[in-house]
């Protein structure tokens, strides 16, 4: 896998906390591995929106990457319940199914951006480093592959 | 079986299997069946509702799965590990029928899409009039891949949906 520049909180220079919501196991740890290549830390796991919920509590995150289609409770649901008790929560949707309606109704209902699966790792580091903006620092230099 | 409906899937599998092992893949058959489908290997099953409904089965052979299981999951993954390797050929379906829906659903039809699941019975249901099953086998570095699509074309939900928009 490629080398990213480690993405950093501004604050106090640690790593990015992320929680990592879907309900395939195989799909947290492939986004896991990608997300430590970029210098974060995974806290927490979750399979569906209800555990999303709270372990987003229990965890207070930096990013949350959600997946859409899950049991129990659907992705787009849990990012909107989270963003409604925690108005500054980053939520990235992360899923297959990347319809515009689909799109559209998790960035309405609070989530930060979209992510299509099968996710590109470039990609996925790019959006961390967006969706962080002033709170998160990348190396000087840093970009895809640097 | 509408071919319009079929096409995304096979574009689908092409790129999202291509990224995946890193190495182009082919279509070896593309058949149509009526008869129960027997599985071959490790396989998931998605169902959809709404405008669209029917299921597809996305079956590899068992070699196959764990070689595609090591790619994708960037480790070494053996044989005997079915869970990792079950794992993973459900969340490649998810990957190849969500990308699939994302093209009909941006064509304008509207449906639901249920989480895979093991599908794990020897034969699956049969095929009707209605839904005969398409049946495409894919050649990639790692084994043969099998992709089993019986779809319909609810055309009343359709018109209830004009209906209720106009």
């Amino acid at each position: 896998m490629e080398k990213f520049a480690p993405v950093t909180r501004s604050e106090d220079g640690q790593p990015v906390r992320y929680l990592i919501v879907d309900d395939s196991v195989f799909a947290r740890k492939n986004l896991a591995r990608m997300v430590e290549t970029f210098g974060g830390q995974v806290v927490g796991e979750a399979g569906d929106g209800v555990s999303a919920i709270s372990e987003y509590e229990r965890l207070t995150p930096d990013i949350v990457l959600m997946d859409i289609t899950m049991p129990q409770m659907e992705g787009i649901e849990a990012a909107e319940k989270i963003v409604r008790d925690h108005p500054s929560a980053r939520i990235v949707m992360v899923s297959s199914v990347g319809y515009q309606e689909n799109i559209v109704a998790a960035l309405q209902r609070g989530a930060r951006h979209f992510v299509q699966k099968p996710v590109k790792a470039e990609v996925l580091y790019e959006v961390i480093k967006y969706v962080m903006r002033d709170d998160g620092t990348a190396a000087r230099g840093a970009g895809a592959g640097a | 079986m509408r071919m319009d409906l079929i096409q995304p899937f096979i574009n689908s599998a092409d790129a999202v299997l291509a990224q995946g092992l890193e190495s182009p893949i082919s279509i070896e058959n593309l058949t149509m069946e009526e008869e129960a489908y027997r599985r071959k290997g490790i396989a998931a099953e998605v169902c959809l509702t709404g405008e669209i409904e029917g299921r597809i089965i996305f079956d590899v052979d068992q070699p196959a799965a764990a070689q595609l299981a090591s790619r994708l999951a960037g480790v070494p993954v053996s044989e005997t590990n079915d869970e990792l390797i079950r794992e993973a050929v459900c969340e490649l379906a998810n990957q190849i029928i969500g990308n699939a829906v994302t093209t009909l659903n941006d064509q304008g039809f509207h449906f639901h899409v249920r989480p895979p699941a093991l599908h794990t019975s020897e034969q699956g249901s049969k095929g009707s009039e209605d839904t005969e099953a398409l049946v495409m086998g894919f050649k990639t570095s790692s084994g043969n891949v099998f992709m089993n699509v019986a779809l319909r074309y609810h055309r009343r939900r359709a018109a209830d949906r004009a209906a209720v928009a106009g």
